[in-house]
């Protein structure tokens, strides 16, 4: 099954006629995500890889009332008004790939899709693939396999890299979800692990952590509360990196850690996790996971 | 982007909030001038974008022009916490009964604008926290209602103000929250935000934070690049995120992540990074050529570490771009490539035919780089 998207997946790509738009309409269409339509202002009428294109979310869910997901490629000034609009059309998954998003937007906009039940992936994100059944996002699928392990990332091209490393020693994934780069976002890590906990298909889980904010924190905090579970691998990127944008003197405040790698390290090895110090050593440390797992 | 201090104070006063009259100068003959006019009492503010300002000796109190031409000369001449000072604000003094905290930051964990609010203001608010946290008001704001009256008359009555003082208080919160909003900002405080002994409630002090993203609403604040290198300014003016650090492997990737595993994995196997760079996603073989050029500039680099796993970026673009800078560039340095992900195949028939080794694995690219098998 996976979490997220899979076979029922009926998509709306908004921002379909861009130049990432198109790109990615082709390379999910070959990999099989069903795509119905696409939005573009003052472009409907037109077509994109013979599926046609509105010019609002509304008529396209008109026209195709199986639509359940919409990804956004389109341009940050205009993201915000996008969601709203599949937020309104009654789409239940909205992932947001869009960049450079001003952070009041994406405040209101997660904000506005949560009270009304939608979840929103991003924004700043690859998305979510769920291998061989749908992808949701603009990550390189040939370096996914289906299988059993959950990945829940805070990192764009890391969770390519993990991905790789995973497929390549026969670990594939039950789904993948790139949860955005960006400091604020809608779905966030808890949740996804959660997800990840509930699902049958997922044996593991790994989580790619990056830092700054406390997200890892709060993820550690939790597994301590509610113990046991299906085994997490985590890996924190960012051990040598310079210290990076800081929030100021009140920033330090409502976080609960300082926001490092290896202070999020620690938190969640002490917390059960097991912690990888590079890539490259996470399929063995899902091995040792799986060995001593329950459910596998 | 951080703003100075008579900036965020300008916006302030813009939006109608009592502030306390000031001067900005750049030389000591127009602080004495600003003296002049002014008539009385006066602070000379150091204007830099840093925190903890007092503390480091970027404030002066002057009592004469003699006083004002001494201090704006020395503050001049001085550096506040490593910034040269290159502006100063004179500005009134004022007799103080209170000193307030009251600051509004975006809390990312819960995506809410929270309200700081503390009755022992003017020192620093972390400290403040660590010390005594049953001194902090803190309270979300709802994203979509915004602020309301009743809670900043809440804020008021927990601070400790009644009548005109409370109604000032409440005015100042509500005028400050609709500046937060409007002008994007991550964070907006003032401290202090002193009573005066007349029982008028005035920022002292203001900083602002706004978000970079939002800068394209605000062509009203000029884009200004703050504690960079030459290297790094030219890098961010071609869309290029670049850090540059003390060691002597460059390394370019796509996506911070991976970049910041790959300086992790250079640490890790004993290497030391020349370099953080980030060419984005998407970047096309121009901005590829421009990152490969930039890195080579540094004469410490000896190898330099290419790991791109494409996803929007194009594996054709990537090795394009390397050719093509290796190709314009005198030196010759060694280059590990790692390239995998979307078109892979292209890229790799590039390299080959420009007789530059590859490989799919970045663990492997980053040991031969430093030559560990």
């Amino acid at each position: 099954m996976g979490v997220l998207v899979n076979k029922g997946t009926r998509l709306l790509v908004q921002g379909m006629t861009g130049r990432e738009g198109r790109l990615h309409t082709e390379l999910m269409l070959r990999y099989g995500t069903k795509i119905l339509a696409g939005v573009t202002p003052g472009k409907g009428g037109g077509s994109v890889e013979g599926r046609p294109v509105y010019n609002t979310v509304k008529e396209a869910v008109k026209e195709h009332p199986e639509i359940n997901a919409s990804i956004l490629f389109v341009p940050a000034p205009h993201t915000a008004e996008a969601a709203y609009e599949a937020v309104d059309a009654g789409v239940e998954l909205i992932v947001v790939i869009t960049e450079h998003i001003p952070v009041h937007d994406a405040i209101r906009f997660i904000e506005y899709g949560r009270r009304r039940g939608v979840r929103i992936v991003g924004p700043n994100c690859p998305g979510v693939i769920s291998p061989s059944e749908c992808k949701v996002g603009i990550m390189p699928d040939h370096l996914f396999k289906k299988g059993h392990v959950g990945i829940v990332s805070r990192s764009g091209t890391l969770t390519y890299e993990i991905a790789w490393s995973l497929t390549s020693s026969g670990l594939g994934q039950s789904t993948a979800v790139g949860i955005g780069v960006d400091p604020l976002v809608g779905l966030d890590l808890i949740e996804v692990v959660r997800m990840f906990q509930d699902d049958s298909d997922t044996e593991a889980v790994v989580v790619i952590g990056e830092i700054g904010g406390d997200a890892e924190e709060r993820l550690a905090e939790e597994m301590k509360n509610s113990g046991g579970g299906i085994p997490v691998v985590a890996y924190i990127a960012g051990l040598t990196a310079p210290t990076g944008k800081r929030m100021g003197h009140a920033g330090a405040i409502i976080s609960m850690g300082e926001g490092t790698a290896a202070g999020k390290k620690k938190r969640l090895a002490d917390a059960g996790a097991l912690v990888a110090d590079i890539p490259s050593d996470i399929p063995k440390l899902v091995r040792k996971g799986l060995e001593g797992s329950v459910r596998s | 982007m951080r703003l100075y201090e008579y900036e965020a104070a300008k916006i302030l006063q813009n939006e109608g909030v009592k502030i306390p009259e000031a001067i900005l100068v750049e030389t000591p003959s127009e602080a004495v001038q600003a003296y002049r006019r002014l008539k009385r009492p006066v602070v000379v503010k150091s204007q830099v974008l840093a925190s903890g300002r007092g503390k480091a000796g970027g404030i002066i109190k002057a009592e004469d022009e003699e006083q004002v031409k001494k201090a704006a000369s020395k503050l001049l001449n001085s550096k506040i916490r490593d910034l040269p000072v290159k502006k100063l604000l004179i500005q009134e003094r004022i007799q103080v009964a209170q000193e307030i905290y009251l600051g509004l930051i975006i809390d990312r964990s819960a995506r809410r604008t929270v309200i700081i609010a503390s009755s022992e203001g003017g020192v620093e608010i972390e400290k403040l926290a660590a010390e005594k946290p049953e001194k902090l008001i803190k309270l979300y704001i709802d994203p979509l209602a915004g602020l309301n009256q009743k809670q900043g008359e809440e804020i008021a009555s927990k601070i400790g103000f009644q009548g005109r003082e409370a109604e000032q208080f409440t005015n100042i919160l509500q005028k400050m929250y609709q500046i937060f909003i409007k002008m994007d900002c991550e964070l907006f405080e003032t401290n202090p935000l002193v009573l005066t002994k007349e029982g008028t409630l005035i920022p002292l002090d203001a900083r602002m934070i706004v978000d970079d993203n939002a800068l394209f609403r605000h062509p009203e604040l000029q884009k200004r690049i703050e504690d960079m290198t030459e290297l790094e300014i030219e890098a961010a003016r071609k869309g290029l995120s670049l850090i540059q650090l003390d060691g002597d492997i460059g390394v370019i990737g796509n996506g911070a992540g991976l970049v910041m595993a790959t300086l992790d994995m250079v640490a890790y196997f004993g290497g030391k990074p020349a370099n953080f760079c980030d060419v984005g996603g998407g970047a096309e073989a121009e901005r590829v050529a421009e990152a490969v050029k930039l890195v080579l500039k540094q004469p410490k680099v000896r190898v330099l570490v290419l790991n791109i796993l494409g996803g929007i970026t194009r594996g054709s673009d990537v090795a394009k771009g390397l050719v093509d800078a290796l190709n314009a560039v005198s030196r010759t340095v060694p280059v590990s490539v790692r390239l995998a992900g979307t078109g892979e195949e292209e890229g790799r028939a590039i390299l080959s035919r420009a007789g530059l080794k590859y490989t799919s694995s970045m663990e492997e690219a980053v040991r031969e780089a430093l030559g560990v098998s």
